[in-house]
């Protein structure tokens, strides 16, 4: 039952970190707990690359609740892989002003809640419940979102509580017309697999509108334009660690359940859902494009590229086929290790500069080399230069469209690429190595301050390289376990 | 059971749903916080009351259950919530720079509710004959009501209300159509509902203290053109 310890791990630490012992511990019981969940998870996915499915470790009677397949097994793993080094990037993070205890314990409670939330939504095999745990999210991390109290991270974290929970409600009754289609169709268990069994007897009207409704009710959480709103607002007021977590999994985690309607929407003649996620993808894409242009501050830089990220997954998902599937895989992989790393390079800026203007931020690389040296990595590794990551997997989904005739779609989403590539190396490098007191006069303290290193926590630069190490290695090479798990993952989006 | 009760109970289900879709009209034209939560109250008791009427009609226990968790969860402990969380303030709020007038807020909800009644009927044909009721209609109208709600108000209260009022057109049309999914899913999401209460009274709380108002939905700092520069200028 090593999936029932896995979720549990997390809420353990919750309680234990508001247990008035020494402040100290607090942290460490987080990076402890997200250690530990990462290595049991490790395992699990193992035991599901090897098993080529859910195999024996789980009882029958727990299948209708529970249920792990590669593509759960890719999410957790991907999960617990940021959830750790956002935990360690925390430790510095916010030792670098006095917090009352009080504060950070709710900091390290809310954060380990919300780490067992998004843990849940793959494992979960019952749509209703996983609809519960995406809410659940949502709510675990709005306190986190409001953590810094001030005027534009309260209304953030409102702004993102209100439209993230509309759309729940509309996501909600997709759930609900999709469970009446299965009764309509004479019915079966509940769960995704079930799902995928009883759709070729589903009422296909039932089907379309519970699709619509799910992708644009989760899509608004996802952040596909143009429910995005309120997306840069609480991926750039958040504390950085947790803008890694909203940013690299958690967009992620809920892009997940629309993908798991897939393989159910291939068995209904005429449903188009390929279609429709080639449009709202493309036009994510697009927008967020264009919008990177003529950003003005560098962490709603970052929160604009998952937009554009969270856009390119779903149309190589529309563009369908197995290679295009494999990209959209990939890619996924890519966003979240490259996203988490790019907000803990944002985070060290902002703690040396102390603003989140881009226009105030010229020559970062004098004030503090190793911050201004990983803006412009995470730059490059996010717009997806070679041999980066980012890079493999969208060269592969563009090969994959090419090989399938799609040439309009492939093209604009390629033209699209280019441009936000344009988009975030501009902005990156007038900041990192731009001249510093020319160009922003404004800032006169800092002309002075420029001369004294900045030194980042070690907990920080420890992060920064955890995640660098796989944003830089798997554009150049793919274990192979994890082209077994990708494949499995990839196959789980296919009828 | 004979057909003339059958009769009986699809006549009072109607009645029910029926006034359930008057209060959330009455929602959307209330200016005064504390009515929107009243009227919020008795459209839980209405859900409540469709949920145990349906479930005698169709012998089903599970609806029974639906019914004793909202009479439950949203007439009782989502006040009480509110008031250990929550500042006092937010009851006494009227809005007084709605986006739209209330004859033009009421047109446009008028128009919403024709919309969901011709997606509705289609949509509750497809699933069965049975289902033909007047709940899946109402209940994406409210569900559209309720979103309503949401875009045109600014009060902390009157827009969780309106997230509140989602959730109860989902359910209406859940207790039809979706009749036995489960006691606990059924739990889990009104235990969910209550999970909101609190998260969003402890953030209208922290926006009061550090900003001092309640119209979260007017907080406008944060846009494209003018950059955030991270400097707090709260008023006291």
């Amino acid at each position: 039952m090593s999936v029932i310890v896995i979720l549990l791990l997390p809420l353990v630490a919750a309680l234990l970190v508001c247990i008035p012992l020494a402040k100290r511990l607090v942290a460490g019981v987080t990076v402890v707990s997200c250690l530990a969940d990462l290595i049991l998870i490790a395992r699990l996915t193992r035991q599901v690359v090897a098993d080529h499915g859910p195999g024996e470790m789980l009882d029958a009677a727990w299948s209708k609740w529970i249920a792990v397949d590669g593509l759960s097994a890719l999410i957790l793993l991907l999960v617990a892989l940021v959830a750790t080094t956002a935990a360690v990037y925390s430790v510095g993070y916010l030792a670098h002003e006095v917090l009352p205890a009080k504060k950070l314990r709710l900091y390290h409670a809310n954060y380990n809640l919300f780490i067992f939330s998004m843990l849940a939504i793959p494992v979960l095999a019952e749509p209703t419940l996983v609809w519960i745990v995406v809410e659940l999210t949502t709510l675990c991390s709005a306190l986190l979102v409001s953590f810094d109290n001030t005027r534009e991270a309260l209304e953030a974290a409102w702004k993102y509580v209100v439209l993230s929970l509309m759309g729940a409600g509309v996501a909600l009754f997709g759930f609900l017309v999709l469970f009446a289609a299965m009764r309509a169709g004479g019915g079966g268990t509940y769960t995704w697999a079930g799902l995928v069994t009883a759709a070729p007897r589903m009422p296909p009207i039932l089907m379309q509108a519970a699709f619509l409704l799910i992708l644009i009710g989760l899509g608004t959480k996802v952040g596909l334009v143009p429910m995005h709103t309120w997306l840069p607002d609480a991926h750039s007021q958040a504390p950085s660690p947790v803008c890694a977590l909203l940013s690299g999994v958690e967009t992620t985690s809920i892009l997940y359940v629309i993908l798991r309607l897939f393989p159910v929407m291939q068995a209904v003649p005429g449903a188009h859902a390929e279609t429709w996620a080639i449009i709202l993808g493309l036009i994510s894409v697009g927008t967020a494009a264009f919008l990177l242009l003529q950003v003005k501050d560098y962490k709603r830089l970052f929160a604009f590229s998952t937009v554009e990220h969270m856009g390119i997954i779903l149309a190589a998902i529309g563009l369908g086929g197995s290679a295009a599937d494999y990209g959209a895989m990939q890619q996924i992989v890519s966003h979240s290790v490259t996203k988490s790393f790019c907000f803990y390079a944002a985070g060290a800026a902002l703690l040396a500069v102390g603003t989140r203007e881009i226009a105030a931020v010229r020559g970062l690389i004098r004030r503090s080399p190793l911050a201004g040296a990983a803006l412009i990595f995470g730059g490059l590794a996010i717009a997806g230069a070679p041999p980066m990551a980012v890079f493999l997997s969208e060269f592969l989904i563009l090969r994959a469209g090419l090989a399938q005739g799609q040439y309009v779609a492939t093209g604009l989403l390629a033209t699209f690429i280019v441009i936000a590539f344009f988009g975030v190396m501009a902005h990156m490098n007038r900041m990192v190595f731009g001249a510093p007191a020319s160009l922003a006069p404004e800032r006169e303290d800092s002309g002075s301050e420029a001369s004294e290193r900045f030194r980042l926590p070690f907990s920080c630069g420890l992060a920064l390289i955890l995640a660098a190490v796989p944003a830089l290695v798997l554009g150049v090479y793919i274990p192979e376990p994890l082209h077994d798990l990708l494949t499995l993952a990839a196959a789980a989006v296919m009828r | 059971m004979n057909e003339a009760t059958e009769q009986l109970l699809e006549n009072l289900n109607a009645l029910a749903t029926g006034l359930f879709l008057l209060t959330a009209f009455g929602i959307v034209a209330m200016r005064q916080a504390r009515a929107c939560l009243n009227l919020f109250i008795l459209q839980s008791l209405l859900l409540a009351a469709s949920a145990a009427l349906l479930g005698l009609r169709y012998g089903s226990g599970h609806l029974y259950g639906v019914a004793l968790v909202n009479l439950i969860s949203k007439p009782i402990i989502v006040p009480w919530l509110l008031r250990k969380t929550s500042p006092a303030e937010i009851y006494t709020r009227r809005e007084i720079d709605q986006v739209l007038d209330i004859p033009t807020a009421l047109l446009i909800a008028l128009a919403l509710v024709i919309g969901a009644y011709f997606v509705g009927v289609p949509l509750a044909d497809a699933v069965g004959p049975e289902f033909r009721g007047p709940n899946v209609p109402i209940g994406i109208a409210v569900l559209l009501l309720g979103a309503f709600t949401l875009t045109v108000r600014r009060e902390a209260l009157s827009l969780l209300i309106g997230l509140l009022v989602m959730e109860n057109g989902a359910f209406l049309t859940g207790i039809s159509i979706a009749r036995d999914l489960g006691v606990l899913v059924e739990l889990a999401i009104a235990t969910d509902g209550l999970v909101i209460v609190f998260i969003m009274g402890v953030l209208v709380r922290a926006v009061q203290k550090q900003i001092g108002t309640t119209a979260v939905g007017a907080l406008s700092s944060l846009k494209e053109t003018t950059a955030a520069t991270g400097t707090d200028e709260a008023q006291p």
